[in-house]
């Protein structure tokens, strides 16, 4: 399952690091951060709770970049 | 500006009205340090408390970091000014940033300014009312008045009007519909008011569909932008632990080796303006800007390009090879000349189109539009089809058989041949030959000059592919003068063909496939960049193609190619720019001749040159 969210983050380096993070989130199968249309596009494994991951991956993206908003 | 950028500007002003006063009156020692702690705080307040926060979260290596630990240790070693200014102009370099990825972001959807805000439903009771494009059903009538823009996919029921679909397609001519004419979302209407009725839910639309693509274009990364944050990821460290190395080695090595003064100060502002260089930001801003702009700018132009890799390996392409039909032909019969005519040219085509004129296959529609005129059907009686050879039909109390050479044979009429390649319909009236019409499927006007154009930049070679027959085939190829032609292939023998080719050439050299997406949705997706011609609408193609041409104008295929260049070049410009100053200035930083003023203009100064050059690629109108 795919799903897109609008994202609030400043530097494109900062959305690098957001990508990386949501990526190595569990649950998640690949995540891409588009920095230029400000977009996060979440391709979730089999069988897991979106709003769960997502919670995760925010939480994770807050690590390595406190000044980064995701829009649930 | 928004909210935020303002805030960001009047602090970088009022700290520089500081630094300007302080370097007037000129004070010294500790009130020194305090006066431009003003400063400092005004604009650094932020980054400092972004430092402090990465360091508890044990994330160190990004910008805030390196610019904290920077200015702090400039102003610890007493370079107070030198301090306050890398954090000024670190400020301004993000601020720029900002704007101009705000900017760009904003020029771009201003381009794809084709999203329509409501439509007007024409209820049962014939009312109208304004709604959400989102809420109208499939089969709902809909008004769309001169100045609005088509909401949803539909046909014309009512009205007739010109539409500009410049938005879509680039073309500027408008285009005119009439009742029964489909038309798609997005077009403005010009001039006459249209009742349309939904043949599509909004989601399915036009519109929505090139949003879509548009909107996530960028997402599919190309190999320049992994690089770039493959790059990053190592590069920030690495010189990182380069200034640590250098603010500690060289005074231990003194020390203990040579046994003269180990010169800390000087080693550790060295290391400073290593850190202040470092900043990746130019890099990891300008490419995906680049990238971002060239597919903005190319979906303007009615290119509509479905990723940013896409855009890097169409860039890479030497081979073009086409399909004929609705690529480089119009795809639809017309009549081009008229020959050994017994009579009128005019009069033999009007007999001809009355005799056709209950027909419905292709040749007698190209008749009838070539005749142009009303055709009184009541003029013709007794129609006999003849499958696979013609008509024989009463026109005016006269025989008309129109027909092929087997039905002229069929009925003992002596006909002439003729020396042209295409489809050949004799005519006999009375039993009495009375000359040929010449019908073919017209090139398009700019297909020539197409094909020249992509042996202008550089294509290595021009193929077409196509069902038709060998001697049609071979025509085209020649009158376009495209270099291979292979005729008479299956759908399968295409996939077979582009297979071949792709085995035949050089790894680095790429293969695109132009077709108009019409049974060519194998083809496209095996090509290294399949790309639908005149794809509007045609959902099948916008699905299988990386790369859609809105219109169906062959020029625009090198105009793609040309977009993509020029983004490419603008790509590897700022790489080499950026990573090549960079190093520079590290290398001078290290041997001691950079300052902090060379270390900031390799920051910022760099960022900003690489960020105006990205936005270069939005203009490709001229191309």
């Amino acid at each position: 399952m795919k799903k897109t969210y609008k994202i609030e983050v400043d530097c494109a380096n900062c959305a690098n690091k957001m990508e990386e993070a949501a990526q190595k989130t569990q649950g998640v199968k690949n995540a891409v951060v588009n920095f230029m249309t400000l977009k996060m596009i979440v391709e979730f494994e089999d069988g897991v709770d979106p709003k769960e991951v997502m919670n995760e991956v925010v939480k994770n993206c807050k690590i390595v970049e406190d000044d980064c908003e995701i829009f649930l | 500006m928004n909210k935020k950028q303002k805030r960001v500007l009047q602090r970088i002003i009022i700290s520089f009205i500081c630094i300007l006063l302080f370097e007037l009156i000129s004070v010294k020692d500790y009130f020194e340090f305090f006066l431009y702690m003003i400063p400092y705080l005004i604009i650094g307040y932020d980054i400092l408390k972004k430092a402090m926060k990465g360091i508890v979260k044990r994330q160190v290596f990004d910008e805030n970091f390196l610019m904290a630990v920077a200015t702090i240790g400039a102003i610890a070693l007493g370079d107070y000014k030198e301090g306050v200014a890398v954090m000024l102009f670190y400020q301004i370099g993000e601020l720029f940033q900002s704007y101009a990825v705000g900017k760009s972001r904003r020029n771009i959807s201003d381009l794809m300014d084709i999203r329509p805000d409501y439509a007007n439903v024409e209820k049962t009771d014939g009312t109208e009312e304004k709604v959400d494009p989102d809420e109208v059903e499939i089969g709902s009538f809909i008004i769309v008045k001169p100045g609005e823009k088509i909401p949803i996919d539909g046909v014309v029921v009512e009205g007739k009007t010109a539409l500009n679909t410049s938005a879509l397609t680039g073309e500027s001519v408008p285009r005119e519909v009439d009742v029964g004419d489909e038309v798609i979302s997005g077009c403005i209407n010009l001039t006459g008011l249209l009742k349309i009725r939904t043949t599509k839910e909004f989601g399915e639309s036009t519109v929505s569909k090139i949003l879509d693509l548009v909107e996530n274009a960028s997402s599919k990364k190309s190999k320049s932008e992994n690089f770039i944050s493959k790059f990053a990821k190592y590069y920030t460290p690495a010189v990182c632990y380069g200034a640590v190395a250098l603010a500690v080695l060289p005074p231990i090595v003194n020390l203990i080796f040579f046994n003269i003064s180990p010169q800390w100060n000087e080693w550790i502002f060295r290391a400073l303006t290593f850190l202040v260089i470092s900043c990746p930001c130019a890099l990891v801003i300008s490419i995906p800007l680049s990238f971002f702009a060239g597919i903005g700018g190319a979906s303007h132009e009615g290119v509509l390009i479905k990723g940013s890799n896409y855009l890097e390996t169409l860039s890479q392409t030497k081979y073009v090879v086409f399909d004929k039909t609705g690529t480089m032909t119009k795809g639809v019969f017309e009549v081009n000349g008229i020959h050994h005519a017994k009579l009128d040219d005019s009069q033999l085509l009007e007999y001809a189109a009355l005799a056709e004129s209950y027909s419905n296959h292709p040749i007698s529609k190209s008749l009838q539009n070539a005749y142009a005129q009303d055709i009184d059907k009541s003029r013709v009686t007794h129609v006999e089809e003849i499958s696979g050879k013609g008509v024989i039909a009463h026109v005016d109390e006269k025989v008309v058989a129109v027909g092929n050479d087997k039905l002229m044979k069929s009925l003992h009429i002596d006909y002439h041949e003729c020396h042209h390649v295409g489809t050949i319909v004799h005519v006999a009236i009375d039993q009495e030959y009375a000359g040929h019409i010449f019908i073919c499927d017209t090139l398009k006007p700019t297909a020539k000059k197409a094909i020249a154009e992509l042996k202008h930049i550089g294509m290595k070679k021009t193929i077409m592919l196509t069902g038709d027959m060998q001697n049609v085939a071979f025509q085209v190829a020649q009158d376009l003068g495209i270099d291979e032609v292979y005729s008479e292939l299956l759908p399968s023998d295409k996939v077979e063909k582009v297979e071949s080719i792709l085995q035949a050439k050089d790894n680095k050299e790429k293969v695109a496939f132009v077709g108009d997406g019409i049974n060519d949705a194998p083809v496209l997706s095996r090509a290294d960049i399949g790309i639908a011609m005149g794809a509007l609408g045609s959902d099948a193609a916008i699905e299988a193609a990386d790369i859609v041409l809105m219109d169906d104008d062959p020029l625009k295929i090198a105009k793609a190619i040309k977009i993509s260049k020029k983004c490419i070049r603008i790509v590897y410009e700022n790489i080499y720019f950026a990573i090549g100053i960079k190093l520079i200035c590290l290398a001078l930083g290290a041997i001691g001749i950079a300052n902090m003023w060379t270390a900031i203009f390799a920051d910022v100064g760099v960022m900003v040159i690489a960020v105006l050059n990205a936005i270069r690629a939005l203009y490709v109108k001229n191309l």
